[in-house]
């Protein structure tokens, strides 16, 4: 038959502008029918040379850019950055200053899976049913974002030494309020969709990534733990007193994307977890300390690590004993995650290619910096 | 089979608007010139069905109820700012439609860009033709209206398929290859399902299906429950409804074969993919549902406004699949229609035939079809579960939890930690 009938492959731009490329990236593919036999990915359509800019601002000016590299969880950014400069300049943080960002930084870990799981189900192609279900509870924690810093999406709410405001009257009783109501929002969500079998078809075994490739790649976070490796830093190298919270590392069974997905559920409900642990122990006292508002950090590097929502977030900072950093660099999940699309795509459909890149939970605004 | 008359054939008489439209056209045929009046039929039962039940049907259901009932399953409120509740939205939405500039690619092919809607909005209309809407409300009461319905249904795929290639756009080739191969594929199993209905009621006509539905007061969606959910899937394929709507798979391949469409001409395409979706909830609701009977209450309530009620409740079908359930791939699709569906379809069909041998050879009484309805109806469950659980599934093999570990460390072999304990 195969004599008769013949086929060739022939490239298809999936992007830069396509309903699903979660901005503007592209992967070229060439296709052999719906099958994929090559992919190239082509990104930098959203550099804004951050990394560059960061040398010409202080130390506290260039927090605001940590908010735009991923976008969708710019307080995890912020501690991670802040994190670099307080270990380069030898800041202590006072305890409830700890408490506060963890509080932040796991909030937004459920705001940005919530993003995550939803459009990764808007992908397999659900018509914005998930996507509206979650966002209805990041709404939530978005509200309790602009309580405390002023902003919903771009916070800028760390800062060295500290967190800019101390959280207001009203953020306990509100949060304990979200706290309850996040465990049934879960289990409804996952009750629905991990027993759907057009769900499972779409996604049990589509985009594997192996263990040992998820090592090799250096891959981290969700993506790395849905290959079943246990990885967290929050485990590994604690800070901000996360050794003092009780809380487990959700693995995979295979490293699909179903797995992906089983994952973020199951950290959200860790996060929500250590979330109450920390407001039941809030610590009193100042929630800052007092740092030089021209900071300048003896010279030498260093390289502060957080398990961000998309995985290992790790800012570079050099200093000279300048008041802006020599050199500044981003560790960006999104972007190491993302290497392994190629391996995840190839041999698979088109719409498992659209599949695999959801689950890998990518921001553009992260990947190009 | 005659149509039972109502209680009167007076013109006058609303609950049936076939008894105003032919003793109109009868005195007009002594005076117009011969022939002249089947023109003027044909132009009074367009008018009729499109004014009276598509175009309203289109707006406010097709896009205000499926705007607003989706909106609530996504816990939205939905359009509620043009008029009273939103109800003009679908007017707002026209005009912004009709305004637009409808773009044609340097590229494209553009005589078959413009036939293209055009050619798809024609077999739409002659869909309601042959649409029982009450006993004399039936523009082409033919005794084949169903093999009609079935042939005609399948036009559109043309249409498509002459849009997506005249694009010149890789995304519109593939929706539209997408499409002809789905609509080929469940093709199949639709009709021979709905072969188990011409068996049973002897007739491949809409409007004897319905009578027949009648007088045993019976509807075959009892009797018939896989030829129902065969047709709901089937048309689902062949209208691009979600689950199966991989042809416009928006996260895929963009908009497929609409991609590079616009204004109006991508508004005709919408607009008639709701009538399509209509005509085919009309054809279940007469089918499947008694069409405009309702158990006597046609007596008093004016059948076409019950058939309209049954229809819109089926769409509502439509519009909930969409709002809760992912796509399938193609080949995931297709297997479904030649492993699932064909061999359901088939078995359906013996089944059909022997409780049909049986009812005439024995001279059965009529009452007979009761006991036939349960049959069917643990039959369906049954053969449905059997077929699954034959072809692999086994939700509960699948893991529902992450498992969990206390400690950082390294890979973690399924073996040591399984399910959600530690």
């Amino acid at each position: 038959m195969s004599g008769i009938v013949r086929s060739e492959p022939f490239t298809l731009n999936i992007g830069p502008q396509h309903p699903s490329t979660h901005g503007v990236f592209r992967v070229k593919v060439t296709v052999d029918g719906e099958k994929i036999v090559d992919a190239e990915m082509v990104m930098g359509y959203l550099h804004r040379a951050m990394e560059k800019l960061a040398e010409e601002r202080t130390y506290t000016q260039n927090i605001p850019f940590t908010d735009r590299a991923d976008y969708l969880s710019s307080m995890s950014n912020n501690l991670g950055y802040v994190l670099a400069v307080e270990k380069l300049a030898g800041i202590q943080v006072p305890p409830r200053g700890n408490a506060i960002r963890v509080i932040m930084a796991e909030l937004q870990r459920i705001a940005n899976h919530c993003m995550a799981a939803g459009t990764f189900i808007n992908d397999t192609g659900a018509w914005q049913t998930p996507v509206m279900w979650t966002f209805r509870e990041r709404e939530k924690i978005i509200d309790l974002f602009e309580m405390t810093s002023g902003a919903r999406l771009t916070c800028n709410y760390m800062r060295i030494g500290g967190v800019a405001f101390d959280l207001p009257r009203e953020f306990e009783p509100r949060a304990r309020q979200l706290l309850e109501g996040l465990p049934g929002f879960f289990d409804e969500f996952e009750g629905l969709l991990v027993q759907n079998e057009i769900f499972l078809a779409r996604t049990r075994g589509v985009g594997v990534v192996p263990p040992e490739t998820a090592i090799n790649a250096s891959l981290s976070g969700p993506m790395l733990r849905a290959s079943g490796v246990a990885w967290d830093i929050r485990k590994a190298d604690p800070y901000c007193g996360y050794e003092n919270y009780d809380f487990q590392i959700p693995l995979g069974y295979q490293g699909d994307s179903f797995d992906r997905f089983l994952v973020r559920i199951e950290e959200m409900r860790q996060s929500a977890r250590i979330i109450g642990q920390a407001l039941d122990g809030l610590p009193g006292g100042p929630h800052s300390t007092q740092v030089p508002l021209a900071l300048r950090p003896p010279a030498g590097d260093a390289y502060a690590r957080v398990e961000g929502p998309k995985g290992e977030l790790g800012y570079y900072i050099v200093s000279d004993e300048g008041p802006s950093p020599y050199r500044f660099h981003i560790r960006a999940p999104s972007f190491i995650n993302l290497s392994v699309l190629k391996e995840m795509v190839v041999g698979g459909t088109v719409a498992d290619a659209v599949v695999s890149l959801g689950s890998i939970d990518i921001v553009i605004g992260e990947v190009d910096r | 089979m005659a149509p039972p008359v109502l209680v009167t054939d007076h013109w006058y008489d609303f609950r049936d608007l076939g008894n105003l439209s032919s003793r109109l056209l009868e005195s007009l045929a002594d005076v117009l010139p011969q022939g002249a009046v089947y023109v003027l039929a044909a132009v009074i039962g367009f008018v009729a069905s499109f004014v009276i039940f598509v175009l309203p049907s289109q707006l406010f259901v097709g896009v205000y109820g499926e705007r607003k009932l989706i909106a609530r399953v996504q816990s939205r409120y939905g359009p509620n700012r043009v008029g009273p509740f939103g109800l003009l939205q679908p007017i707002a939405d026209t005009i912004k439609l009709m305004q637009k500039e409808a773009l044609t690619p340097k590229s494209a092919d553009r005589a078959l860009m413009y036939a293209a809607p055009a050619l798809f909005v024609a077999p739409c209309v002659l869909l309601f033709a042959v649409i029982p809407f009450g006993p004399n409300m039936v523009f082409a009461d033919t005794s084949v209206s169903l093999l009609f319905y079935v042939a005609i249904s399948a036009l559109p795929v043309i249409s498509a398929f002459i849009a997506g290639w005249s694009h010149n756009n890789k995304y519109s080739v593939f929706g539209s290859v997408r499409m002809v191969a789905m609509a080929i594929s469940y093709e199949v199993p639709l009709v021979l399902g709905l072969l188990g209905i011409v068996l049973f009621t002897g007739t491949l006509s809409l409007q004897g299906i319905t009578i027949w539905q009648k007088e045993l007061d019976i509807w075959l969606v009892v009797l018939q429950p896989i030829a129902l959910a065969i047709f709901f899937i089937g048309v689902s394929a062949e209208l691009n409804r979600t689950p199966t709507d991989i042809a416009e798979a928006e996260s895929e391949i963009v908009a497929g074969y609409l991609t590079e469409y616009s204004g109006m001409k991508w508004g005709l395409f919408y607009g008639m993919d709701i009538g399509y979706a209509l005509a085919a909830s009309a054809f279940a609701a007469t089918v499947f549902l008694g069409g405009w009977t309702l158990f006597g209450l046609e007596r008093w309530v004016p059948p076409w406004i019950i058939f309209i009620g049954k229809t819109h409740l089926f769409y509502a079908l439509f519009i909930w699949t969409r709002g809760t359930l992912p796509r399938l791939r193609i080949d995931q699709l297709m297997g479904f229609a030649w492993k699932f569906m064909l061999p359901l379809a088939l078995v359906n069909l013996v089944m059909v035939a022997t409780e049909r041998m049986f009812w005439v050879e024995q001279a059965a009484d009529d009452s007979v079809v009761y006991v036939f309805a349960l049959v069917n109806i643990v039959a369906a469950g049954a053969l449905v579960y059997a077929w699954s659980r034959i072809l692999g599934y086994r939700p509960e093999d699948y893991p529902t939890k992450a498992r969990l570990v206390e400690t950082a460390g390294g890979y973690v072999p399924i073996e040591s930690a399984k399910g959600g304990a530690q």
